[in-house]
């Protein structure tokens, strides 16, 4: 946006959300929503899923092929923003090839994603990729400290250091959290309770009970709780990360390996497949089966 | 339809436009500085001519012969990415039909084209229909076929691909096509036995310093030699990339400073090599909880797990106290990350199951 800023002036500020539609070769009907000035227009496609290589065709041409009006007073050509380009599909992006190419004159693109291996290389040979890393733990807090400075609060250094670590590196979630902390008390204190989200600490309790009790039956109550996550739209890899880690802190280091093992075969999957909750189920039970085995080896070694 | 039709006008306007444009650039670089338009390195160095293409010396052989008047196969091009694919069919096109015919004669589609089984079948069929006569309008002769460019095509169905076979055939009296693609083997067996297949290599190293050197005279950039050799080694024979990184490189560095190694490391994302041995360093202490600490780090600063993964491949493999067969067992584990992370798992879990292995190959190995 700051970049935006620079190029075109203030005029890019006047933003407007726009409703497109497509007609898909199917016919079926699309709708995206974007946010645009008069110089950039700003879209997400993986939000219609695996149609948005028609989006990438149609919409991003569309915006290429009309060239800026006035070319003197500013610059010649304009922006299309795209955001989470790693969640893309295979088609559009070979469909962004070589339109990037075709309109350079009239159009730059500039692709948000979080990592790069998820992006076609014949993508990351057309773009200059900047890597921007999270920012630390100090940069965190220091920033909390100027927010909090201009809303006329007074921010303990603990405090602020202790948000910047829960936050790992997300700066979203840190002001996020800065927030929750005033809501909750004001003034603040030094060793005030940091909350971390619902279900994250939903994640925790779920990965107790499944280190507490191995069964068919526990896996019941497990996949109920896996299941409410997903209805409140968990991300089913995050899921599995958090799993992950609460079970890894549970466990023996021998174990370790394996499990890692199973959850990033599980995760791959799952990415693969269609329903999220087969492969976490099918992940949980395998960490029973594996802790199970452990516990009961080890009761053996004890006679 | 109708935005296909719209896109085809457009390109060969935008063609027009920037080929007069390209003409001079040419013959005299004081036109370029002074035009208004800010051409991106890539484009404005993109190889004119079929004689100016590097590297690639049995297409250019061929493409000249053709130039020359004899007859033109359907061709087959597949290659890495940036090794001059799609410059050298433009090129060849532009100059076997100079540029008023060029869009009467070429129809050039791309991914970014609807290009289903139906485009095939309506569009293609109806442009290969029309003879082309054997003269241009100013009274030169030029050949009598047209040029269909299906650039990209190994993006295509493999439907669309088996309703080109029958068209390829019949219409050779009228049209040639070209196929462009980065895997041949996506490419359906009855259409590349039709075709001639050029393989494009990756640039050799002296070819792309040449090329480097003499775009950096041009653009006045001043750059230290070691960091055109990082430059080479960082684009693994992608000439597109390299001037890429090149010219933001010297963005950053501004008139008068030199571009250094750096630099370039920083612009291309690789990771610096201390990272490196503080990853193996953790590997060697057998501590799950400092594995997920870098991990994590890794993750935060933004490095790409593939980028991490060819790294440490180049890493493992010339690792010297560790025997053959823990080296195996890492690559394969490799191997199988690498297919993961293709497939979209999440790079957290890949790179610590990978990570592990590599732990448990280095403390527990044999």
């Amino acid at each position: 946006m700051c970049v935006l800023r620079e190029l075109y002036g203030a005029g890019v500020e006047k933003l407007r959300i726009e409703h497109n539609s497509f007609t898909t070769p199917s016919n079926k009907k699309l709708e995206i929503v974007t946010i645009s000035s008069n110089y950039h227009i700003e879209v997400n496609p993986s939000d219609v899923g695996i149609h948005d290589r028609v989006v990438v065709q149609e919409m991003i041409k569309n915006v290429a092929q009309v060239n800026q009006l006035d070319t003197s007073s500013q610059k010649d050509f304009k922006v299309v923003v795209l955001t989470e380009v790693d969640r893309l599909s295979r088609d559009a992006q070979h469909a962004l090839r070589r339109t990037m190419e075709k309109y350079m004159a009239t159009c730059r693109l500039i692709l948000v994603c979080n990592s790069t291996s998820k992006v076609i290389p014949a993508i990351r040979s057309r773009c200059l990729g900047i890597r921007v890393a999270a920012p630390s733990q100090e940069e965190i807090a220091q920033i909390l400290h100027n927010v909090c400075k201009k809303e006329g609060l007074n921010l303990p250094s603990e405090l602020a250091k202790r948000i910047a670590e829960k936050s790992q590196g997300n700066l979203r979630r840190a002001i996020l959290m800065c927030e929750a902390c005033r809501v909750q008390q004001y003034p603040f204190s030094a060793d005030q309770q940091v909350s971390d989200p619902d279900w994250e600490l939903f994640l925790r309790e779920t990965a107790t009970m499944i280190v507490q009790e191995q069964s068919p039956r526990r896996l019941l109550e497990v996949r109920g709780r896996l299941y409410e996550l997903l209805t409140h739209c968990i991300p089913p890899d995050v899921v599995m990360r958090g799993l992950l880690q609460e079970l890894l802190s549970n466990c023996d280091g021998v174990l370790k390996p394996e499990v890692v093992q199973s959850a990033a075969h599980f995760e791959h999957r799952l990415q693969c497949g269609q329903k999220a909750i087969y492969h976490l189920e099918a992940f949980v039970a395998r960490f029973m089966a594996i802790y199970k085995r452990f516990l009961e080896e080890g009761i053996a070694d004890l006679f | 339809m109708e935005a296909f039709l719209k896109g085809s006008t457009a390109s060969s306007q935008t063609k027009k436009a920037s080929a007069p444009l390209a003409s001079t650039s040419k013959k005299d670089n004081k036109d370029v500085q002074q035009s208004p338009k800010h051409i991106p390195w890539v484009e404005k160095y993109r190889p004119r001519t079929v004689e100016d293409v590097a590297h690639q010396d049995e297409v250019v052989a061929v493409l000249r012969k053709i130039l020359t008047g004899s007859d033109l196969p359907n061709l087959l091009f597949y290659g890495p990415p940036g090794t001059g694919k799609t410059s050298t069919i433009l090129a060849a096109a532009r100059s076997l039909f100079g540029h008023d015919l060029y869009r009467s004669r070429v129809l050039e589609l791309n991914a970014s084209d609807e290009r289903g089984i139906n485009v095939i079948r309506e569009k293609v069929k109806s442009f290969a229909q029309f003879t082309a006569s054997n003269t241009r309008p100013d009274g030169k002769p030029c050949p009598p076929y047209k040029i269909v460019i299906l650039d990209e095509a190994d993006s295509m169905t493999s439907a669309a691909q088996a309703a080109l076979r029958r068209t390829m055939e019949k219409e050779t009296k009228t049209t040639r096509f070209c196929l462009i693609c980065n895997y041949v083997s996506r490419i359906i067996e009855p259409i590349t036995s039709r075709c001639a297949k050029f393989r494009f290599k990756p640039l050799a190293e002296t070819v792309m310093s040449e090329r480097l050197k003499h775009i950096c005279k041009e653009e006045k950039v001043q750059i230290v030699e070691s960091a055109l050799e990082t430059l080479m080694h960082v684009s693994d024979g992608d000439m597109r990339r390299a001037v890429m990184y090149l010219q933001s490189a010297s963005r950053l560095c501004g008139q008068d400073e030199p571009v250094t190694e750096n630099i370039i490391m920083d612009i291309t994302g690789v990771m610096p090599d201390e990272m490196l041995d503080l990853v193996l360093k953790t590997c060697h202490s057998d501590s799950y909880e400092k594995l997920d600490l870098v991990v994590k780090q890794i993750i935060r600063e933004g490095y790409a797990a593939s980028q991490v993964l060819s790294q440490l491949h180049d890493r493992v493999v010339n690792m010297e106290d560790i025997t053959d067969r823990q080296k195996s067992a890492i690559c394969e584990k490799m191997g199988e990350v690498d297919k993961c992370l293709t497939d979209g798992a999440d790079e957290y879990l890949q790179m610590i199951a990978l990570f592990s292995v590599i732990m448990q190959q280095l403390c527990h190995g044999e």
